[in-house]
């Protein structure tokens, strides 16, 4: 009796590479690829200078202490926050070469990048651009910003909270480093089965999409359940759940989102990795696996995520709006209720990606229904943020430029949105640069122009100095223009029946539009440029800028009631709640700070535990890609141990001394008499 | 609806009394890490939510190879299941006797919930492994692979909770039945609980209907 | 499509610049109901986003800070009639979307049957669709025209005005089948067969091509589809028939090879059953076919012995009485007849397929 040649298959596949350095190979460096070696080239001396500069500043032992092993939750959504504009770059260089070889394809040329490399490209911008560029963003707003709006001294549990950021890093580490060792899938952002199958793309690309996306999976779902918690659990006295602000609500709304979705992506990725690794049959076309399951379950955690990213940002623009309006937000009670049938709808639509794979009219039907369902809501946040504007004294600052620019551009993705909710207008727009334009009007227009509101409008808090406003201008008008120059020609080209995804195209036909959306690109880019530029001539002008009251918005929420920076204590007393704007409401009651009395702060003590073990999972990841086995199996139980070793620890908080408490508040108390001088 | 002021100042700070007042913020922390841990194991029955889905779509794609009833010794299961029910009892004991703060007792009953855990885990393992001596891997059907993954994801669950009790072991000789640890064997025992809820579903929709259909 | 004037003017002036909206001016029925659902939603929607839009702008501009004339109330955050207005508005909308698309959904479903030539040309319920085998490859299009007994590969045409039955799979990945100027897209999948019924109203060559990525010669996977009357296209397949080789099982795992811009291929004759290989993922010799996997499993799997021998079980599908065969090859089978019998019934013949 010989083996079934199924199961000598999974044999082969395991024992078919080299017992110590897997499939690792001096050939796994793609530096033939001229465009990939000058891109090594160029991070390579750029790390080298970072690391130089580290060094010769000394600056190791202060990061290290200070930052990485840092369970602030202030410096880990800064930490985010860096992470997700270091990732913006290489996505968005992705874009730019996306746009580059589409531009000279449709004009008659061959491009500069083969199929296989142009594969990788838009699966990797599309990867990034998600995993670890918009939900970083988004973390590290929810990080930042919602224990102080709840007047809390940290997250519920802050060692899970820098650990959730070490593995999201430890993702983001696995997809850069397949950009210089090995090559990254070609399978699309979701990873399509079949396709992603071992049969179809038998290359470690997919095997570094999977554990870089199981890896900071894990990150996003346990950062989820720490902020669901500290929300239920931490709040000031008297911030019932209705008087909450919107950001918090939407912050809560977003993290039940993850709970309760991450896991199904968990659980998908997992089974395509069994696919892969043991050779199972769930995807397969052959032995009764079944390749619509996996585009079901994908999409069954991929809508929700949409909302996971966009919740959020909804939140930032409603405490935007009424502090540069100057007004209470118009119905507080419709914009919570809205988020949450938003939340809960979001489960209920999932099948409209997919409306052209064959099911049912009645299911399709259905579907369509629901999805357009979810527009109420959204106008009627919409409506909400317009009628706070009526009636109100607006303060044009950038922050609210940003705004401007969301509400006048989402709209129009709203509408194209719900367009593709028609099932048989679907069946002409699936999958078209239609749906680019839709999905990128909808994500630059809400999520990207909403982070930079934010970021704006937050840094005073973090730094205790306004961003310069000029290269705010300048970046804002850029991203703008350059949206719609990038996007409107896509669509149009969609309605031309131009698909996406192409590298190559039949005629020059479509030229002048693929030049247009190069020349958007080109304006987005300078957009970048220019926020960059304003970040750097802020730090120069931070004297200029500074603010040393706390407050440089006449804000309405508890974040503006402490100093800028806030101590790494966050509230000396914590506050107590009586009204919705509730430091509004202080201010308007002319509130007294109080400057003596202060007691002992319980805070928990930094660790590196977070950045070890996320340090070793990325290790095992990477043998896991390469099929080291002896090193994957070597550095899991390492992180095993060292989590269990972490247990032993009982002794992880610490009381600041009142003394200490009353050191800072005094140089604060100076600060603002300097200030009302 | 403004929130307009009433006649006496309002309160917007919570002063605390210099001398009491930390046991406040220990408690709000445990409760925190209960909540925590309900939503944990939220998440982790999603998983196992869409394992036991699989579980339904592709359960009868046998590809033309065996299906349950060529396959499982339901007599052999039945005794995991009850060693795995015994083991939830036990672990029962186990939390009434640290209620009592009797830390022998506590350590008793758990160790007895651990061997019946490992009893489960030797007959799953064997299980698996006469299965692989007969073909039947997870790599020759839809049908095999659902099953594979679905009932090894519980069983590695076993094995973490069984090393995690272990840990928990060793942490109680060494710091007793103090605030953590007890809060940990409570953590503990709600994620053995639940591992048997799972493994209810687990048996009556892969073994018995598969047995008896 | 009176009311439809201002966006109509405005799309005919995209046409005049030069810019082919095939998508919303197409020359397939089909396509062309799809278009005017596009037209009607996105004016529907319009009526709410105009307002929308003008009225940011109007409040943007009128509440400015230093327009000091403009009433400044910052405790006002509440409005009953308001707040009505702001839901029901879209909800009004929303249900005329969800009626539109539900009446829509239905009367356009591929799988369904067309109900007309074109608008206000009753259909003639004697003429049979005329069916068209298609399957993605890796990265081609073959087709299949089981009446005329032909196949071609990247090329394919089809008489005006009769409609058109498409049975679409795919030896391969995931791809959609698409031509936007005759009917909106369907997935190809390997080991089923969607549908898709469409027709084409204008002679001309319209681009069709793979809508879903399957990989390095996606972008090549594109091909012609010719809308030509009946005489054109008789000699079309005379053209096809006088070029053309046998297709048959090995010329077809050939190729099922992947290849990228593969050459316009005709084939004068097609082997009995090919398709259904095709679909079952076994022009191979020696695979099973998919349907009489099913069939095994719908009996209640193969035993251990189909772990080694799934061979055995090929064919069961078109068997008489595949109970009986599968009891002879598997004798233990038969104290369960009764099971094996209601598990027959369970399963009817299409989903063999």
């Amino acid at each position: 009796m010989s083996l079934s040649h199924e199961a000598a298959d999974g044999i082969a596949h395991v024992s078919g590479v080299d017992p110590v350095f897997g499939k690792l190979s001096w050939g796994v460096f793609p530096f033939y690829e001229p465009i990939i070696l000058y891109t090594f080239i160029v991070v390579a001396l750029g790390g080298l200078a970072v690391v130089g500069a580290l060094t010769y500043f000394r600056l190791w032992g202060y990061l290290w202490k200070e930052w990485f092993t840092s369970i602030d939750h202030k410096k880990i959504g800064i930490m985010y926050m860096v992470l997700g504009l270091i990732m913006l770059l290489r996505g968005f260089a992705d874009a730019l070469m996306m746009r580059g070889q589409q531009a000279i394809a449709a004009s008659g040329g061959e491009g500069y990048l083969n199929a296989h490399h142009y594969d990788q490209i838009f699966t990797a911008h599309g990867v990034i651009m998600i995993f670890f560029v918009a939900m970083p963003f988004v973390t590290g707003f929810m990080n930042y910003v919602m224990p102080l709006q709840i007047g809390a001294r940290d997250v519920a549990f802050p060692f899970l909270n820098n650990l959730s950021f070490w593995l999201t890093v430890s993702g983001a580490i696995l997809v850069m480093l397949s950009l210089f060792v090995g090559e990254f899938s070609t399978a699309g952002w979701l990873a399509y089965a079949p396709y992603s199958g071992l049969e179809y793309s038998p290359s470690v690309g997919m095997d570094y999409y999977l554990w870089s996306l199981n890896i900071a999976g894990i990150g996003t779902t346990l950062s989820g359940i720490n902020l669901v918690v500290t929300i239920i659990k931490m709040r000031a006295p008297g911030m019932t759940l209705m008087k909450m602000p919107v950001f918090v609500w939407t912050s809560l709304c977003t993290n039940i989102l993850i709970v309760a979705t991450f896991p199904v992506l968990a659980a998908t990725l997992a089974l395509l990795t069994a696919d892969r690794y043991l050779g199972t049959h769930f995807f397969t076309n052959d032995l009764g696996g079944n390749p619509m399951m996996y585009v079901n379950l994908i999409w069954i955690w991929g809508h929700p995520e949409v909302y996971i990213l966009v919740l959020p940002i909804f939140g930032i623009f409603s405490e935007i709006v009424p502090t540069f309006t100057g007004k209470r937000l118009f119905g507080y009670t419709s914009m919570v209720y809205a988020t949450c049938v938003i939340m809960v709808l979001s489960y209920i639509v999932w099948l409209h990606h997919f409306f052209t794979m064959g099911a049912g009219a009645n299911v399709n039907a259905f579907f369509g229904i629901t999805t357009m369902i979810i527009s109420i809501p959204t106008g009627a946040k919409i409506f909400n943020w317009l009628f706070t504007m009526y009636k109100g004294r607006i303060r044009f600052e950038t922050p609210m430029l940003w705004v401007m620019g969301f509400m006048l551009t989402f709209v129009i993705g709203g509408m194209t949105g719900v367009l593709l909710a028609v099932p048989p207008a679907d069946y002409v727009l699936h999958n078209s640069l239609f749906l680019i334009a839709h999905f990128h009007n909808v994500i630059i227009g809400g999520v990207v122009f909403g982070i930079f509101a934010g970021i704006i409008y937050w840094w005073p808090k973090a730094f205790g100095f306004k961003l310069e406003p000029f290269w705010g201008k300048v970046s804002f008008w850029c991203w703008l223009i350059g949206f719609y120059l990038a996007f409107m020609p896509l669509y149009v080209l969609g309605l031309m029946g131009v698909t996406r995804r192409l590298s190559q195209f039949e005629t020059t036909f479509y030229s002048v539009y693929f030049i247009v959306a190069l020349v958007g690109a080109l304006f987005v880019a300078a957009g970048i440029g220019a926020f960059i530029v304003q970040i750097l001539v802020s730090i120069k002008k931070r004297d200029q800028l500074r603010d040393t009251t706390g407050d440089p918005w006449n804000g309405r929420t508890l974040e503006w009631s402490t100093s800028s920076p806030p101590p790494y204590y966050n509230f000396a007393f914590t506050p107590r709640v009586h009204d919705l704007d509730a430091f509004a409401q202080m201010k308007r009651e002319g509130y007294v700070r109080p400057t003596e009395g202060y007691v002992p702060i319980h805070m928990p003590r930094y660790t590196a535990t977070g950045v070890v073990m996320a340090g070793l999972l990325t290790v095992m990841g990477f043998a896991l890609v390469w099929h080291v086995w002896w090193l994957a199996a070597l550095s899991f139980a390492a992180t095993l141990l060292y989590g269990i070793g972490h247990t032993f620890n009982y002794n992880r908080d610490y009381y600041v001394p009142a003394d200490e408490v009353r050191e800072i508040e005094n140089q604060r108390t100076q600060q603002l008499a300097g200030a009302a001088e | 609806m403004t929130g307009t002021s009433s006649d006496t100042p309002k309160e917007f700070f919570v002063i605390e009394d210099p001398h009491h007042g930390d046991d406040h913020g220990e408690h709000h922390h445990e409760t925190g890490t209960m909540l925590g841990f309900w939503i944990y194991l939220m998440s982790d029955c999603l998983i196992f939510g869409i394992l036991f889905a699989t579980y339904a779509v592709l359960g009868q794609n046998y590809a033309a190879g065996p299906a349950p009833a060529d396959l499982f010794e339901i007599e052999l299961i039945l005794v995991a299941t009850f060693a795995l029910l015994f083991s939830s009892i036990t672990f029962g004991f186990a939390v009434l006797r640290m209620d009592m703060n009797d830390l022998r007792g506590t350590i008793l009953w758990m160790i007895i919930t651990g061997l019946f855990g490992a009893g489960f885990l030797y007959l799953e393992l064997k299980e698996f492994t006469h299965l692989w001596h007969i073909g039947a891997t997870p790599m020759a059907s839809a049908f095999l692979s659902s099953f594979f993954v679905l009932v090894g994801t519980h069983g590695l669950h076993v094995l973490g909770g069984s090393i995690w009790l272990i840990v928990l072991l060793i942490q109680l000789g060494q710091h007793g039945l103090s605030h953590e640890n007890k809060r940990r064997v409570m953590c503990l025992s709600l994620f053995w609980h639940f591992l048997d809820l799972i493994w209810i579903g687990v048996f009556s929709l892969v073994y018995l209907t598969g047995v008896l259909l | 499509m009176k009311r439809l004037m201002p966006v109509t003017a405005l799309l005919s002036l995209f046409a005049l610049s030069g810019c082919d909206l095939v998508v919303l001016n197409p020359s397939g029925d089909v396509a062309a109901q799809q278009a005017d659902l596009i037209l009607y939603s996105t004016v529907l929607m319009l009526i709410i986003i105009v307002p929308v839009m003008a009225l940011t702008v109007f409040f943007a501009w009128k509440y400015r800070e230093s327009n000091k004339n403009a009433s400044y109330e910052p405790d006002w955050d509440h409005s009953t009639s308001l707040e009505i207005i702001i839901w029901s508005v879209p909800l009004a909308i929303i249900i005329c979307l969800a009626g539109l698309t539900y009446v829509a959904t239905h009367r356009l479903d591929p799988f369904e049957p067309l109900r007309r030539l074109s608008d206000g040309q009753e259909i003639d319920p004697s003429v049979e669709p005329m069916v068209i085998q298609v399957s993605a490859m890796d990265w081609k299009w073959l087709f299949i025209y089981p009446e005329q007994g032909i196949a071609t590969v990247n090329e394919v045409a089809a008489i005006v005005d009769r409609p058109i039955k498409f049975e679409i799979t795919s030896t391969t990945v995931m791809n959609s089948f698409f031509v936007p100027a005759l009917a909106g897209q369907i997935y190809a999948m390997s080991g089923m067969q969607t549908e898709l019924n469409a027709i084409i109203n204008e002679p001309g060559v319209y681009k069709g091509f793979s809508a879903n990525y399957s990989g390095a010669g996606f972008s090549q996977m594109h091909f012609k589809f010719h809308g030509m009357d009946e005489a054109d296209f008789d000699s079309w397949v005379g053209q096809v028939r006088a070029q053309g080789t046998a297709l048959d099982r090995e010329t077809i795992a050939e190729l099922n090879q992947p290849s990228i811009a593969h050459p316009v291929t005709y084939y004068d004759s097609v082997e009995d059953g090919l398709w259904d290989k095709i679909v079952n993922l076994c022009i191979d010799d020696d695979s099973l076919c998919l349907n009489d996997m099913m069939m095994v499993d719908a009996l209640g799997g193969g035993g251990l012995e189909g772990l080694w021998n799934r061979e055995l079980f090929r064919g069961i599908c078109s068997a008489d009485d595949p109970g009986a065969l599968m009891a002879m090859i598997r004798p233990e089978m038969r104290i369960r007849e009764d099971e094996i019998i209601t598990a027959m019934t369970l399963v009817p013949p299409a989903a063999a397929n």
